[in-house]
């Protein structure tokens, strides 16, 4: 079985609690489970004012700033692409049949903040 | 020598700065690093040309500039952040290429591609409004909060929210391809139409025009038919001259709305309406028409008529069948409702407009409640009227709009409120689009 692993929180609070993890940390986590070789893909997101929400309907596609808001709507599925920029990702995102439905949230993938080393063959980010 | 020279900056500022300003930022890739870059480079021409004299070409001197003041501000600032010598060091080698701010196609291209960073749908419309005006357009803040009746903090954090979108969301400074183009060009018009409504008829506040913003929206329109000579371009170019053409008719002495009807056609600009009729043949000729361009065509019905009964209602309601089809809206039936009331009498009218309102989209909307009463009225059924004009006094927020609402309350004898008057969606497009 393959499990999709969805992490939720508060903004504010993400990074400002006592117990907020730091980036290391989560890169250290994420190594660990990759060493374990159970991994498949793993990144933390941008901030929600990044985000960009595309629906398609009757045949026309309609971009809005901001993520999604119907309370109704539940995750269903994801895509990691990579995009020249955000005109090439919403390009794609309007492609995702579910478009037609419901809503595709567009955001870019954050690298974490970690100081610099030599890469290695297959490190996650 | 020196004044002349402190002229001529100044007057170099006031046609280039947003040439230069938008060759900048694809240059450099950031909206405020192009903006510092900017400031620097005139300063440097204050300094440098009553010393060295005006350069052949002033437009690709400033861009030269402003390059090199924004390499040596990240390099100082890689002191204190080492990525940015990094970045510093790719600009200092990028080749001019074609990116030669004194090829004019280039420049054109970036201010192009300045509109339409500006205006990208990811952004929310009120920051694109605020984007437009400061980036395209060089108003302050402190302007665009005078012209929106806001707090320049508030246009400002918009500002920067939309720049931090612009850079961590990835949009690119670039034209659509043409795939892309039609879809994102609305979104461009939908801002300069807002800029103009707002200028039009501010919706709040005891203003019933902004000139000023209507100007900027039109001068914004003609940069664009420059840029782009597309036929809805040309459409909303015409539908703001034609709007515009009327401005001074529109409110009385006293600072209330006039009806339509009851404008003083004298007043009208002959040069504007036959600018905008020029723009509307010159759109209909390409064979692509769209809702602009429809809309501007039925004012420009208006506009040509010697009076309001001397219009041709039938053309109208037509114009208005082809504009339903390529854009349906409520607003855009009632406006045809009314004009139907014009063509085949107020039982008419009324009987659409009654379906509208049955239909709950347009309950909260004053003008359809104004609209109402005034078909009531002419039918004789006073009653009825007082009550939608109670109706649309108690949706309006716009003070010269309820002295309107409160006249035309005491003409029909209501002794609730002292005064009297009623706005109305003008028999004709009107301004608002949706």
């Amino acid at each position: 079985m393959k499990y999709l692993c969805l992490v939720y929180s508060d903004e504010e609070l993400l990074h400002s609690l006592p117990e907020s993890p730091r980036d290391e940390e989560c890169l250290a986590y994420a190594e660990s489970v990759q060493s374990s070789g159970r991994l498949i893909a793993g990144e933390a997101l941008a901030p929600v004012q990044t985000a960009t929400t595309v629906r398609v309907r009757t045949g026309k596609t309609t971009v809005t700033d901001g993520p999604f808001a119907e309370t109704k709507e539940q995750l269903a599925g994801f895509y990691m692409v990579e995009a020249r920029d955000l005109n090439e990702a919403l390009n794609i995102a309007a492609g995702i049949p579910a478009a037609r439905v419901g809503s595709i949230e567009v955001r870019p993938v954050r690298e974490l903040d970690v100081p610099a080393r030599p890469a290695a063959a297959g490190d996650p980010r | 020598m020196s004044a002349r020279v402190h002229a001529l900056v100044e007057r170099t500022y006031r046609h280039e700065s947003r040439r230069v300003l938008a060759t900048l930022i694809r240059r450099l890739g950031d909206f405020d690093l192009a903006e510092e870059a900017l400031h620097d480079a005139f300063m440097a021409a204050v300094d440098q040309w009553p010393r060295e004299g005006i350069p052949d070409n002033p437009r690709a001197w400033l861009v030269t500039a402003g390059r090199f003041k924004a390499i040596d501000r990240l390099r100082r600032r890689a002191r204190f952040d080492t990525s940015l010598e990094k970045l510093a060091e790719r600009l200092d080698e990028a080749p001019p290429g074609r990116g030669d701010p004194a090829d004019v196609d280039a420049v054109e291209d970036d201010r192009l591609r300045l509109i339409f960073t500006c205006c990208h749908p990811a952004l929310t419309a009120s920051a694109r409004v605020a984007l437009t005006l400061r980036e395209v357009c060089g108003l302050t803040t402190e302007q665009i909060a005078h012209a929106f009746l806001t707090r320049p903090a508030t246009v400002a954090q918009r500002i920067v929210r939309a720049k931090a979108k612009i850079r961590d969301a990835g949009i690119p400074y670039q034209v659509p391809e043409a795939s892309e183009l039609s879809e994102r060009l609305e979104s461009v018009l939908s801002v300069i139409y807002l800029v103009f409504n707002e200028g039009y008829t501010a919706s709040v506040g005891d203003r019933m025009t902004c000139g000023e913003l209507a100007e900027e929206s039109i001068r914004l329109g003609r940069l664009l038919l420059d840029l782009l000579p597309d036929p809805e371009v040309m459409g909303l170019l015409a539908l703001m001259l034609l709007h515009e053409a009327r401005r001074v008719s529109r409110t009385s002495v006293a600072g209330e709305p006039v009806l339509l009807a009851d404008q003083d056609r004298c007043l009208w600009d002959r040069a504007m309406i036959d600018e905008g009729q020029t723009l509307i043949e010159r759109a209909f000729a390409t064979g692509e028409v769209g809702p602009y361009t429809l809309q501007a065509a039925i004012v420009a019905e208006h506009a040509g008529a010697a009076s309001a009964e001397q219009t041709d209602w039938s053309r109208i309601v037509g114009l208005y069948d082809v504009l339903l089809q390529a854009s349906p809206s409520p607003i855009v039936e009632l406006n045809r409702a009314v004009a139907v009331a014009m063509r085949d009498g107020p039982e008419a009218g009324l009987a659409l407009v009654d379906a509208l309102l049955a239909s709950g989209e347009l309950a909260d909307y004053r003008l359809a409640h104004a609209a109402r009463a005034d078909l009531c009225h002419r039918l004789g059924d006073d009653e009825r009227a007082r009550i939608a004009y109670r109706q649309a006094l108690h949706l309006s927020e716009q003070l010269p709009e309820r002295a309107f609402l409160e006249r035309r309350l005491a003409e029909l004898g209501d002794i609730t409120v002292p005064e009297t008057t009623t706005p109305h969606p003008e028999e004709e497009g009107g301004a608002s689009r949706s």
